[in-house]
Formats: C-alpha cells, sequence, structure tokens
C-alpha cells in the first residue's frame, strides 16, 4: 500500500510537543543551565564549567547525605519488602474480611505526606504523644529530636508504616492471580508450607515484587516531606537526607549553581540504580527461561 | 492400593443447602474395585470434577463418606490419603527444571535418591521427555508442561489411585491419542487404580474398562462402553454417547405394541401399561431405509462423514437421524424406514424400562 505523505500531521503533534517543552524540557534545561554558570545576583551570570560538580564530588557534605540515603533506602526495603510479602500471605482471601482488610491497607497510602509527618511528630512527642509518653512511661529514654537513633527509627517505622501497604497490595494481588490448581496440586504432592511459598508463591509474585521494589526504591530515595516535618534533617545532620539536603542548599542557601548540579546528579543517580535493577532483574528472567 | 467406597455421598457449594437444586453432587453410592480403570463421563458442570476432588481429599463432602478398602478417610488429608491427581491445566512448579517437578512428589515423601532417579528416568522415558530433564519447566510449551503434570502424577507407584481430570485437555489431537495408549500400558503395568474425568466420549470409552456417566450432579449409569450404547439407562446417556446420539420419538406403549403417530410397531418384549412420558429410543444405527417397507419418513438433508453417511430425515413431526455406510445409494423411492426390534429401547420419564421387569432401572445410581 502507498504511504500518504502528509506533512500537515505534524501540526496534531505540537500541542503535546508544547506540553512537554513545558513541563519538562525547558525547567530541566534550566537547571542544566545554572549548573554550569554562577551569579552575584542582579541575574548577571558567567560561565563556571565543570566548577560546581568538580566541587560537589570533592564535598564531605553531599556524601555523607548520599550514605545516609543509601542507608535509609536499604532498611526499609529490607524491612517492608518481607513484611509485605507476610501480610499479603496472612490476609483473608475473600469475603467481607477480605475487603475490610483492603480497605484498611490503602488507608495509610491516602494520607498526604506531610500529614504522616505531624502524625508522627505528635505521636511521638514525650509530652503528649501516645508512643513518646508510653515508651518514658515505661522507663525508656526515648527523643527523637535529641538522639540520632531515636530520630532514624522514628523515621523508619514512620516509612515503614505509610509504604508496607503498598508493597503488601501488590503482593495480595500476585498472590490473587495464582490458580487454585496450583495449591491442589502442591497438597497431592505433600509439599510444606514453606515449599509452596518458595516454589509456588515467590515466583508468581516475581513481576510485581519486582516493580514494589522499583518502586519503592525511588520513592525513599526521593523522600523530603515526612523526614522534613518530623525531624528537620536533625539532630544535628543525622536524617538530612539528599532531598532535604538540597533543599538547603537551594532555597536556604541559595547557592543556585551547586543545587543545580546538585539535582542533576541526584537524578541521574535514581535513574542509573533502577535502570541497572530493572535491567538485572529481565535479563535474569531471560536467562531463566532459556536455560 | 485399595478399593474406593463412596457412601451417601452428596456435595453442595452452599453453606446451607436447601433443595435437591442446590446440590452439584446428589447422593452417589458406587464402589471403585481395586485396579481398574475408569473413565467419568458427562458434560461441563455435571460434578464430575466437584466428585473427583471429594476422592482426592481436597473439597470435604456435605454427606456422605469416603472410604478406602474399608477405613473411613472422609475427614482425612490429601497427603494422607496417597493419592495422585492430575489437573486440567498444566500445573508446573516454574522455578525448578523438569527432572525437579517429576521427582517433587518423591522428595517430599523422603523417598531414597536412587529410587527417585529411578522412577524419575523411567516416567521421562513414558513421557518422553528424557532429552528435556534438565531445563527449567517454565520455558516449555503448554503440552510439554501438561506432560509434567501427568508425570508428576504417576511418579509415586504406590498410591492409592490415580485421579485424571480432563487432563488431554491442552494437548495436541495426535499427542492424545499417544499419551492416552501410555497411560493404558501404564494401567496394565502397575494395576493402579485410575479415575479419568472426561466430557469427550472417544477419550472415556477407549480408556476405561468401565464408564460413569453423569448427568446434573446424578450418576445415571455406570457401565461397559458396549452396555452404555446398547441399553442406555437414561436418555440422557443414549444422546450423550454416540456421534449423532441415540434418536427419540414420542410413543404411547401398550403390552408389546407401540404406537407412533399413525403406525404401530411390534416390540420383543411385554412393557405392560407404563404412564409417565414415553419416548421410544433407537440409535441411528439400527435404523435401516427401505423402499416402502415400515414407516413412512421424509428425508430433509444427507451428510457425508466419510466412513457413514447420516441422513436426516422426519418421522411423523420428529427428526431422526439415520446412518448408513459409505457405498449406499439413497434413491428416491426410500420413503420408509425400519427399526430394528432388539434395538429399540422404551423411556419412561427419561429411565429406560427394562423389559423383563417392566419397571425402572436407575443404573445403581440411588
Amino acid at each position: 500500500m502507498e504511504k500518504t505523505v502528509n506533512q500537515r500531521a505534524w501540526f496534531l503533534v505540537i500541542p503535546v510537543l508544547i506540553l512537554v517543552a513545558f513541563s519538562s524540557i525547558i525547567p530541566m534545561m534550566t537547571v542544566v543551565n545554572y549548573s554550569f554558570q554562577d551569579t552575584f545576583g542582579g541575574n548577571d551570570f558567567f560561565w563556571v564549567g565543570l566548577e560546581w560538580y568538580r566541587e560537589l564530588l570533592h564535598s564531605e557534605r553531599l556524601w555523607d547525605a548520599f550514605g545516609r540515603q543509601l542507608l535509609f533506602s536499604s532498611i526499609i526495603l529490607l524491612i517492608e519488602v518481607p513484611l509485605g510479602i507476610l501480610v499479603a500471605l496472612s490476609m483473608p482471601k475473600k469475603g467481607i474480611t477480605a475487603s475490610i482488610c483492603l480497605v484498611l491497607m490503602s488507608l495509610p497510602l491516602l494520607i498526604p505526606y506531610n500529614v504522616v509527618g505531624t502524625i508522627w511528630q505528635v505521636f511521638g512527642r514525650a509530652d503528649i504523644g501516645l508512643l513518646g509518653r508510653a515508651l518514658s512511661d515505661l522507663g525508656i529514654s526515648y527523643n527523637y529530636s535529641q538522639n540520632a537513633f531515636d530520630a532514624w527509627a522514628t523515621v523508619i517505622a514512620m516509612d515503614v508504616w505509610h509504604w508496607t501497604s503498598l508493597v503488601a497490595l501488590l503482593c495480595y494481588a500476585g498472590l490473587r492471580s495464582i490458580p487454585n490448581a496450583y495449591y491442589q496440586a502442591a497438597m497431592i504432592d505433600q509439599a510444606s508450607r514453606w515449599s509452596v511459598f518458595r516454589f509456588i508463591e515467590l515466583p508468581k509474585m516475581r513481576g510485581v515484587l519486582m516493580i514494589a521494589i522499583l518502586l519503592r526504591f525511588m520513592d525513599s530515595f526521593m523522600i523530603y516531606t515526612e523526614p522534613f516535618v518530623l525531624t528537620g534533617g536533625g539532630p544535628g545532620n543525622t536524617t538530612t537526607f539528599l532531598s532535604i539536603d538540597l533543599v538547603k542548599m537551594a532555597l536556604g542557601q541559595f547557592d543556585l549553581g551547586p543545587a543545580a548540579a546538585f539535582s542533576l546528579m541526584y537524578f541521574l543517580v535514581i535513574l542509573l540504580i533502577s535502570y541497572v535493577f530493572y535491567t538485572v532483574m529481565i535479563t535474569a528472567d531471560k536467562d531463566e527461561a532459556q536455560s | 492400593m485399595a478399593s474406593i467406597t463412596l457412601e451417601n455421598l452428596a456435595h453442595s457449594y452452599h453453606p446451607n443447602p436447601g433443595g435437591d437444586d442446590d446440590f452439584a453432587l446428589k447422593a452417589v453410592n458406587y464402589t471403585w474395585e481395586d485396579g481398574r480403570a475408569y473413565a467419568l463421563l458427562g458434560p461441563s458442570g455435571c460434578g464430575k470434577t466437584t466428585l473427583l476432588n471429594i476422592i482426592s481429599g481436597l473439597l470435604t463432602p456435605t454427606h456422605g463418606r469416603v472410604l478406602f478398602a474399608d477405613e473411613d478417610v472422609t475427614a482425612s488429608s490429601t497427603a494422607a490419603r496417597n493419592i495422585a491427581q492430575v489437573f486440567q491445566f498444566p500445573v508446573v512448579y516454574d522455578t525448578m527444571t523438569v527432572e525437579q517437578n517429576l521427582a517433587f512428589p518423591l522428595r517430599n515423601r523422603r523417598m531414597e535418591a536412587s529410587y527417585v532417579a529411578e522412577r524419575v528416568g523411567r516416567i521421562a522415558e513414558m513421557i518422553g521427555l528424557q532429552a528435556d530433564l534438565k531445563k527449567k519447566a517454565r520455558g516449555l510449551t503448554s503440552d510439554l508442561k501438561q506432560k509434567i503434570s501427568l508425570g508428576r502424577g504417576m511418579v509415586r507407584d504406590d498410591v492409592n489411585a490415580i485421579l485424571f481430570d480432563e487432563p488431554l485437555t491442552v494437548i495436541d489431537p495426535h499427542m492424545k491419542w499417544e499419551l492416552r495408549t501410555q497411560l493404558k500400558s501404564l494401567h496394565r503395568e502397575f494395576n493402579h487404580t485410575m479415575i479419568y474425568v472426561t466430557h469427550d466420549q472417544t477419550e472415556a470409552l477407549t480408556f476405561a474398562e468401565k464408564v460413569v456417566v453423569m448427568h446434573e450432579g446424578r450418576v445415571v449409569q455406570i457401565g461397559t462402553p458396549k452396555e452404555l450404547f446398547e441399553t442406555p439407562a437414561h436418555s440422557f446417556v443414549g444422546y450423550f454417547i454416540g456421534s449423532p446420539g441415540m434418536n427419540f420419538v414420542p410413543v404411547s406403549v401398550a403390552g408389546n405394541k407401540a404406537r407412533l403417530g399413525d403406525e404401530t410397531i411390534k416390540l420383543t418384549h411385554d412393557y405392560g401399561n407404563p404412564n409417565g412420558d414415553l419416548k421410544l429410543g433407537i440409535r441411528p444405527e439400527f435404523i435401516s431405509l427401505t423402499k416402502g417397507v415400515g414407516l413412512p419418513v421424509r428425508i430433509n438433508r444427507v451428510q457425508d462423514v466419510g466412513r457413514h453417511k447420516f441422513i436426516n430425515a422426519a418421522l411423523f413431526d420428529t427428526e431422526i437421524n439415520i446412518a448408513v455406510e459409505e457405498g449406499f445409494e439413497i434413491e428416491t423411492d426410500m420413503t420408509n424406514v425400519i427399526l430394528d426390534p432388539d434395538k429399540v429401547s422404551i423411556f419412561c420419564d427419561d429411565w429406560r424400562i427394562d423389559a423383563q421387569s417392566a419397571g425402572k432401572i436407575d443404573g445403581g445410581a440411588t
């Protein structure tokens, strides 16, 4: 069949191009632009080349924040993924109780981030908070605004509370898609509970787990609002994660150049880790199917 | 190995079953003899799978008992019953190799490694998967996966029974024949009790020594393929077995005379004066087309299916099918049929009247 050549079709693409330009390309390029320049105010900029990048790569402050960020993401993944699977496995399969569970599980996901921060901030206060008061009445010294360990514990508990549901719901969906015949066959084959999990449930949840891990990694690596509301990055810098540090740099100190370079490196790191993770999982999947 | 007895077995998926309609499986009493091959035949939704799952212990029946030999196993777990079951759609353990899949039921029972290896090798040879033993199961096509399922069902040699739930649905037609033959030879070799659920009559009739026909949750007849063909106990059996099925013509009966439309034919037995909805049943194979002798028919159409021709005709107001050999010439003056009197059955309210006792027979279902 002859293809019709009609250049006017380009006009139809223009609205999308404009939208994308304003929503992503122009803001992004502005940041790129800032990252190579310096200013002393008054809208005067001059070219500094890779200066900011070089400086940041040697900055202890950035590496510390990066380390804290990696530690945080690893801890919450290590808690939320197994916990989410466990919750999904123990949720009822059908009936009214299943519906109630689903609603209860979704509730934390519906609460705005800064509200979550506020809830936990109040919850943990030693004078009026349920958690803080209970702990101090039990004779346990707990103060998330003074003690770094307590601050970390609270931030992690808050994230686990907020996001385990997501992992659990995804896994639950994966589990529900397993045909009953698999469980029946396992019964006939006299498989143990562990074997059922290891050889039926886990392999069938593989796809949704991949998505859950990817989502939780990206999200936790970018976390800002909740710890900012709860601890403000403190005590000291102990809970200052990358994005909190970035905001301090860009808005607190108004160092636009370094902050822009920081943003871009931040973005690339997330992109890189997610890409590597995804590729590794997909290749492993293919290899296994072929071998 | 043991015989399996079903005592007053019934099952309903409703929590509080009321009437008969709530029961997916209605009162069954039957003993499956040790070491025989049975087929459970019936259309989709007739309760075949329910019955199978009750035998294997995946379902607990609402009423009645299941006995293996003399032992009541109604409350026993599937594992305790030591039964193998193969499902309609392939169930394989994705992350395992073919070999691990086949060995899984044996390993779970802590069999010795040498025994496991020997059994797996043997089964792999039987299902033709020796070359694929080291492959991951998930990459295989669905008919290979189903072969793994079949293999896993047969890998244990000490099972009480092997149950097959329409296992060849996803298999290519030419493979079906081969696998079914292998199942039969396996049966001859090990003498396992085998129960094979299917809705395909050819499959049931070629596989089994005895066929159990189910209809709307009820066992309507249990018999050899020959019995089902020649003396169907229920009109459903007549209609379901054979292709095309048995012809049914409304009739009134008095003694050994049957009246169809305006004509009267003689029957071989005395049926007395049965009351109820009476039908005369005769298979297409036992009707012959004649020139002017017998009952008048009008031929509607002729279908040539190779070995046979099927003639669709109207006998009074009822459509009937007549089967003739392929060489048979149908001439324009063939306007009558003769029904082979030995092959005529009379059905009262869908149940066949046994000519000698002139009472209902119910195939042992109730």
